[in-house]
């Protein structure tokens, strides 16, 4: 699996795609700190960008990279390797050169700011970690949309159609539940609700971390109502973690079943 | 040694192989797979690799049933049919990731030179003519001295120096003792290089014996009038579509037409 993990990474990391997606967040993350100079404020601004774009860029990519090596992989597959391994080591490829690309483009322009020895810095480690968790989950929703639709355009509708609930419908599913129940507690309901989406669990760790409860919206406050901060945190961030094994796992049973 | 056993498999509700009884023991002999379009020679070929995984039946290598196994796999070379490779690795880094992935011993120096690759070792594959892609599949499936080699539609996209070369590969590997299975559209390929020929028709074994007993079988002179006998004699011998109703409008009776 390793050896085909470093191979994609091989062949990702000269994607002129993965330069494009490092340029954005350095352009982006340089002009921010330029602008602003204050670390929390610069990490909510780039919280915002990176909730959206990370679980965009990732779900195109992990997509694209399937469909791509669509026939390479009947190569691989012909080798004396496992299934899993192959189609695990590729994902991996994929969710890491999108992290390198999120590491260096936002870590550059903070390592220069001087955030090692600067206030903040754990704020800013947060915001590194919840991108790239969100990269390896989406990366791998998308690797396993794909691996389940031999048809490309409705693997990638799909895929989109994955990242558009995530990112936008389901807050609203869940704000007009609120509102149509609002005579009913719902603080339970709502936290139960955030842990079936990667994207507020980030939101959720992030703003718990910088502690800024103006921000932090219904679900947050609950979270830290009734968990504190580092209870809050922890529950979050375990969810996520269990988000990470979703597509692994089903990246494997799609493995085995699946004709080529 | 391949052995096949009762191996059906089904494409959602369409039937692609109906029951394929085969045996492939003798070493050095090169076997074509021949059939139509859509008769199931790729998916045969691909249930011996394990790429598609067979409804029912049983496929074994050197006595070794290869249901879920993987290891079988080293023992076996693949020329798969279409040559994709990842855009931005060179051909070298290519070759190495094989070598890499299979850790066997690799005569890749030889193959690269035979079909002049030298020039291309440094380019990226993406940038490379569906030409030079086909010779470098050629050296990977060559490379290794395993003992079945399986060629799908190996004369794709071939100049006629390089189709030289592969012709001379394959006796070459047939003097070695091996057991050498072929899927091509090219009957004077077959006429010339093959001893044994699979004919597959409808997911089921149609022929399998030498290309002599083929053509005596069908009274022909070349393989490939063998083969069109035998698809002209199954035109007309196709049974009869069951005969339809016919309805007439505002009548109250119906008759069937029968051809």
């Amino acid at each position: 699996m390793l050896k085909i993990l470093k191979y994609t990474l091989f062949d990702l990391l000269r994607s002129r795609w993965s330069y494009l997606y490092f340029a954005f967040y350095l352009v982006f993350t340089a002009a921010l700190l330029f602008l602003s100079g204050d670390v929390s404020k610069v990490v909510v601004s780039l919280m915002n960008v990176i909730l959206i774009l990370s679980p965009l860029i990732a779900t195109m990519f992990g997509v694209m990279y399937y469909y791509n090596s669509r026939d390479f992989i009947e190569l691989l597959l012909a080798q004396p390797l496992r299934r899993t391994h192959i189609f695990w080591g590729q994902y991996l490829g994929v969710a890491l050169s999108l992290s390198v690309s999120l590491l260096l483009g936002i870590g550059i322009p903070f390592t220069f700011y001087g955030i090692f020895h600067a206030a903040g810095l754990g704020h800013f480690l947060t915001l590194l970690m919840d991108g790239i968790i969100l990269s390896f989950i989406f990366s791998g929703i998308a690797f396993l949309i794909a691996l389940r639709h031999e048809n490309k355009i409705k693997g990638f509708g799909l895929a989109i159609l994955m990242w558009l609930f995530f990112a936008v419908i389901y807050d609203g599913l869940v704000l007009m539940l609120l509102i149509w129940f609002r005579d009913y507690p719902l603080e339970a309901t709502s936290l139960g609700l955030a842990l079936f989406n990667p994207i507020d669990l980030s939101r959720i760790l992030i703003l718990l971390q910088l502690d800024i409860s103006a921000l932090m919206g219904y679900t947050g406050a609950v979270f830290q109502k009734f968990l504190g901060s580092q209870m809050g945190m922890l529950l979050s961030f375990g969810a996520l973690l269990l988000w990470l094994l979703f597509p692994a796992w089903g990246i494997r049973q799609s493995a085995l079943a699946k004709d080529f | 040694m391949i052995t096949i056993r009762n191996l059906h498999k089904a494409f959602g509700n369409v039937p692609v192989l109906q029951g394929i009884d085969l045996e492939f023991s003798k070493k050095g002999t090169i076997t074509a797979i021949l059939g139509p379009n859509g008769s199931g020679k790729t998916t045969l070929i691909k249930s011996l690799l394990g790429m598609v995984i067979p409804g029912k039946g049983l496929i074994e290598i050197n006595g070794i049933d290869v249901r879920g196994q993987w290891e079988y796999r080293a023992q076996i070379d693949y020329l798969p049919q279409i040559a994709r490779f990842p855009d931005n690795l060179t051909v070298s880094e290519l070759i190495a990731m094989i070598k890499d992935l299979r850790n066997q011993n690799a005569d890749d120096a030889r193959f690269i030179q035979l079909f002049g690759l030298e020039p291309y070792l440094d380019k990226r594959l993406g940038n490379l003519s569906g030409g030079t892609q086909q010779k470098v599949n050629l050296t990977l499936a060559f490379m290794y001295d395993s003992p079945i080699l399986i060629l799908d539609e190996p004369s794709n996209g071939l100049d006629p120096v390089a189709m030289l070369h592969f012709r001379e590969l394959i006796s070459e590997e047939k003097q070695k003792g091996k057991i050498i299975l072929i899927t091509t559209h090219i009957m004077s390929l077959v006429e010339e290089m093959a001893d044994e020929v699979v004919f597959l028709l409808d997911g089921k074994v149609y022929f399998h014996g030498t290309v002599s007993a083929l053509k005596e079988q069908q009274q022909e002179s070349s393989v490939e009038r063998a083969i069109a006998a035998i698809l002209n004699v199954k035109k007309k011998h196709k049974p009869l579509e069951k005969p339809q109703p016919v309805l007439i409008p505002d009548k109250a009776f119906s008759f069937n037409i029968s051809t």
